[in-house]
């Protein structure tokens, strides 16, 4: 009698499927939660829902084909992954890319991180119940995406990079377009903070939520401005500076606490230093040709190359293992997400299923970055 | 046209008309058919507007255009979205407790009817003008929490169940600030009976005439009304980001409108409740003694300015919903017990004080 | 007292910055010029593309329905997604036998719209068009013939 009565009144943890469709988990992520009420005792992530094999198809396609499957994989930072791809085969060919085409690759992917990090913005307004700001911050990005659209000839999916250089010269009206957008962002950027960062709601929210530290970022391999928070200097662009990086100011942005708010700063603090970045490069593209001559097949020579870039979720590799073929003979990506949901579960513990939302959100994660 | 400014023209019309033939208790019967299908009819046609306000409203926050197709400006919109949701097929899945699953929606419904019935929507438009009006409607309307906790609880989902629960919690500690700021008032009026609540405001709407204490309350009942009826940023229970839908994430078709017209029906409830109790009710705005101003605004027939003062709040409510994030369930109660309990009780006091002294107008 | 003066300070600043957000979305409201639907069907005859926008393949035709494809395949080879199917005809030029077009296959479903098999067609024969509007209800609709019915290779083209 006693026993029952016990049992009876013990709390037990129960599960509950987040996702694969979910409206928080932005795409076909599933979680499996312990709960405990609404704490979260356990976070269990299953991927692969839309895992397309993307390196195994590679190893059949030619290295100009490559770049536009790496459009699919982090699609809101399509061009950087194009770029890594591009720089990793120019650097196994050895051959010297145009001044310009370094410079244009750079404010592109500076455009393109603060297009990702603009949908980023909104879509965490609209975790948090906030379903304005995700409206708002596609106002902004649809500016950008029209910059492209005008020079890559594509909204989202660019493919913009071939090995040597570029699809073809920007558009006579790209610097105008491009002038005017960061004008016309620096205005709408102080808004974000009236209607999210300042809010008081928001900083309840987010403050001292889904703590990681500075050991922890590192051994989780958590890069970008989710590891930036916690006060892990890992930016690709400073530390190992490729296309035109060398020769632009930009800040470094850390933190030191971890937590949501300061994954949040962080990516706020980082479009001021695109925009920042834009306008140091953005009058100050060099002539020249927009593409290093190259041979229509592609060949590599044996050997292995790595390289790796700064995408708006962290440090993105890619790895090529060439046998001398037109075609890799291994081909891997490092993507930052995969790293990134990793330490989920450690931030999550002990928090609501409220919390996990924020801290999935803050996290910027792109499932088929993960998948690939 | 007289029948505009004091409805008890009409409504007597009606009764001597009904009597004429039948005996006192079929009059009774009659009367009472003949309000229930009109609040029948207000109901449905509040739904169709309000909907359609909250998707334009919200567009236009949004910098958006909002529905366009349907008709001139998409006003037929919401009628389509109607008849969508009436041919829907009703889905209830398998281990779901179909009776109180079925059941959910109407309770949410009837507390939702009950409390209407109490709003004096005009001079002389009231169907119940109880001397406990007041107390009636805020016990009412807490009652459709029930019916959230019942659909939660036989959905048999998880999500729900986390939802209603949510709901649950939050209901209960925010019906105490909710009665307690409209009691704020009440100090003044001497009276919980709802048409001598706006027969008290002629020379002036308590918002102004109770000072700040008066206005303090109602910032309370503004937020603790909006936690009341579930809406963001206090629609913890829904938490479309979290709980897919809460507690009505199992229901479809017609059982979901009635959900979704319920949470219209008591917004339009409580933006009443506070338009009555502060804003002066179907009173036109008077300024003191000044005749020549109140002689004007007097033009105004009594239910425009009702319905005009009810928007003003339900606008309101909708500007919070489309500007702020959500809050967390601790945070939620910790607002209402720790912030807005205290300030509600020493509010109280003072307003007391200063009906005591007579400070007031 | 302190903490009193806190508990004050926190209301305050908290009501002052839910303020400044209702400013936001307030000047929005009061502003309607600003509103940036586009109301896409409506505005179709008004709608215009960029002119590098990738909506299709074509292949290029002038006005004596002619085109310039020698059927290479070399835009075959290219296509990473098997898109392009060349089919090949034999043809007689001076008594010899030449392989060329025939038809010219091109499967819109499995298009990527990356573009790659536009720099590698050796005589311009194609290009990227800005249509869009490829939603059709059969999906063998979307297996497009390009060369159209009797036309012929330009002359002067090999
Ligand atoms: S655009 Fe790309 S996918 Fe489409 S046909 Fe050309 S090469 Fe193939
Ligand atoms: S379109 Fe160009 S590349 Fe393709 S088969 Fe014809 S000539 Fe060759």
């Amino acid at each position: 009698m006693e026993e029952t009565i016990t049992t009876a009144l013990e709390s037990q943890e129960y599960f509950i499927n987040m996702g694969p469709q979910h409206p928080s988990t932005h795409g076909v992520l599933r979680l499996v939660l312990s709960l405990d009420g609404e704490i979260i005792r356990k976070v269990e992530p299953h991927i692969g829902y839309i895992h397309r094999s993307i390196e195994k198809m590679c190893e059949h396609d030619s290295y100009q084909q490559i770049v536009h499957l790496t459009d699919r994989m982090d699609y809101l930072s399509c061009h950087i992954n194009n770029e890594a791809v591009c720089l990793a085969v120019e650097m196994g060919l050895q051959v010297e890319i145009p001044e310009r085409v370094k410079v244009i690759r750079t404010i592109i992917g500076e455009l393109t991180r603060l297009s990702s990090h603009q949908l980023w913005w909104g879509v965490m307004g609209m975790d948090l119940g906030a379903i304005t700001t995700f409206l708002y911050g596609f106002r902004d990005r649809e500016l950008i995406t029209d910059i492209f659209e005008e020079t890559c000839g594509a909204r989202l999916t660019m493919n913009y990079n071939v090995p040597g250089g570029l699809m073809f010269d920007i558009h006579p009206n790209f610097q105008k377009r491009t002038k005017d957008f960061v004008t016309y962002f620096k205005k709408k950027l102080p808004e974000y903070d009236d209607l999210l960062s300042n809010n008081v709601i928001f900083r309840e929210r987010t403050i001292g939520i889904g703590k990681l530290s500075k050991e922890d970022a590192i051994s989780f391999g958590v890069t970008g401005p989710t590891g930036r928070a916690s006060g892990f200097s890992c930016d690709v662009r400073k530390h190992y500076p490729y296309s035109a990086y060398d020769r632009v100011q930009f800040k470094e942005i850390l933190r030191t606490e971890g937590d949501c708010f300061a994954r949040y700063q962080c990516r706020i603090a980082e479009m001021w230093e695109s925009l920042s970045i834009i306008e140091q490069l953005i009058d100050n593209i060099p002539e020249g040709p927009f593409k290093a001559p190259t041979k229509a097949v592609i060949k590599l020579p044996k050997g292995e190359w790595y390289q790796k870039v700064e995408t708006a979720r962290g440090e993105f590799g890619v790895y090529i293992i060439s046998e001398g073929q037109k075609s890799p003979y291994r081909l891997k990506f490092r993507s930052p997400g995969f790293s990134n949901l990793s330490a989920l579960d450690h931030m999550a513990r002990g928090c609501k299923i409220a919390d996990l939302v924020a801290i999935m959100s803050t996290i910027d994660l792109v499932i088929p970055d993960i998948d690939r | 046209m007289k029948a505009l400014y004091d409805f008890s023209y009409l409504t007597s019309a009606i009764h001597e008309w009904l009597s004429s033939f039948l005996s006192p208790n079929g009059v009774l019967i009659t009367e009472m058919i003949l309000v229930g299908i009109a609040f029948m009819l207000f109901f449905a046609v509040l739904g169709l507007v309000l909907v359609y306000a909250e998707r334009k409203v919200s567009a236009f926050f949004q910098q958006r255009l909002g529905p366009m197709r349907v008709g001139k400006w998409g006003t037929a919109q919401t009628i389509a979205d109607v008849i969508k949701l009436l041919m829907k097929e009703p889905v209830i899945n398998r281990e779901a407790d179909r009776f109180l699953f079925n059941l959910a929606p109407y309770i949410i419904m009837i507390a939702a009817f009950m409390a209407m019935a109490a709003l004096p929507f005009a001079k002389g438009l009231q169907a119940l003008d109880f001397d406990i009006g007041i107390l009636y409607v805020a016990a009412v309307s807490s009652l459709g929490v029930i019916g959230i906790l019942l659909a939660g609880w036989s959905s048999n989902n998880k999500y729900s169940l986390i939802g209603a629960m949510r709901a649950g919690a939050q209901i209960i500690s925010y019906e105490l600030s909710v009665a307690l700021s409209l009691l704020t008032i009440v100090v003044l009026t001497g009276s919980l009976q709802l048409s001598v609540i706006v027969e008290s405001q002629a020379d002036g709407w308590w918002i102004f005439k109770g000072h700040i204490p008066a206005m303090i309350a109602f910032l309370i009942f503004l937020i603790a009304s909006t936690a009341e009826t579930n809406r963001g940023p206090f629609d913890l229970a829904e938490a479309e980001s979290e709980l897919t839908a809460g507690f009505h994430t199992e229901y479809s078709g017609m059982k979901f409108a009635f959900f979704f017209l319920a949470e219209f029906a008591n917004m339009f409830i409580v933006s009443a409740i506070g338009a009555t109790v502060f804003l002066g009710g179907w009173m036109p705005l008077h300024i003191g003694n000044w005749q020549g101003f109140n002689a004007i605004m007097d033009y105004i027939p009594p239910i425009f300015w009702f319905f005009g003062k009810v928007s003003f709040m339900i606008f309101l409510m909708m500007w919070f919903r489309w500007t702020f994030p959500r809050l967390r369930i601790d945070q939620l109660l910790t607002l209402e017990w720790k912030y807005l309990l205290p300030i509600n009780l020493v509010n109280i006091l003072v307003m007391a004080f200063i009906g005591l002294v007579g400070w007031h107008f | 007292m302190k903490s009193v003066v806190n508990y004050f300070k926190e209301i305050y600043f908290g009501l002052r910055s839910l303020i400044t957000g209702l400013r936001v979305t307030g000047h929005y409201i009061t502003h309607p010029k600003e509103i940036i639907t586009q109301q896409y069907p409506e505005n179709r005859d008004t709608l215009k593309m960029f002119e590098r926008f990738r909506g299709e393949v074509v292949l290029i035709h002038d006005e004596k329905n002619e085109h310039r494809c020698t059927g290479c395949s070399a835009c075959e080879v290219a296509c990473p997604n098997g898109t392009i199917e060349i089919i090949h005809k034999k043809v007689d030029v001076d008594g010899r036998k030449v392989k060329a077009l025939d038809k010219f296959v091109y499967h819109l479903q499995m298009c990527t719209m990356c573009g790659l098999c536009i720099p590698a067609c050796p005589t311009d024969a194609i290009k990227m068009a800005n249509t869009f509007e490829h939603a059709v209800f059969d999906r063998s609709k979307l297996t497009k013939i390009l060369n159209k019915p009797g036309s012929k290779i330009m002359d002067g083209i090999k």
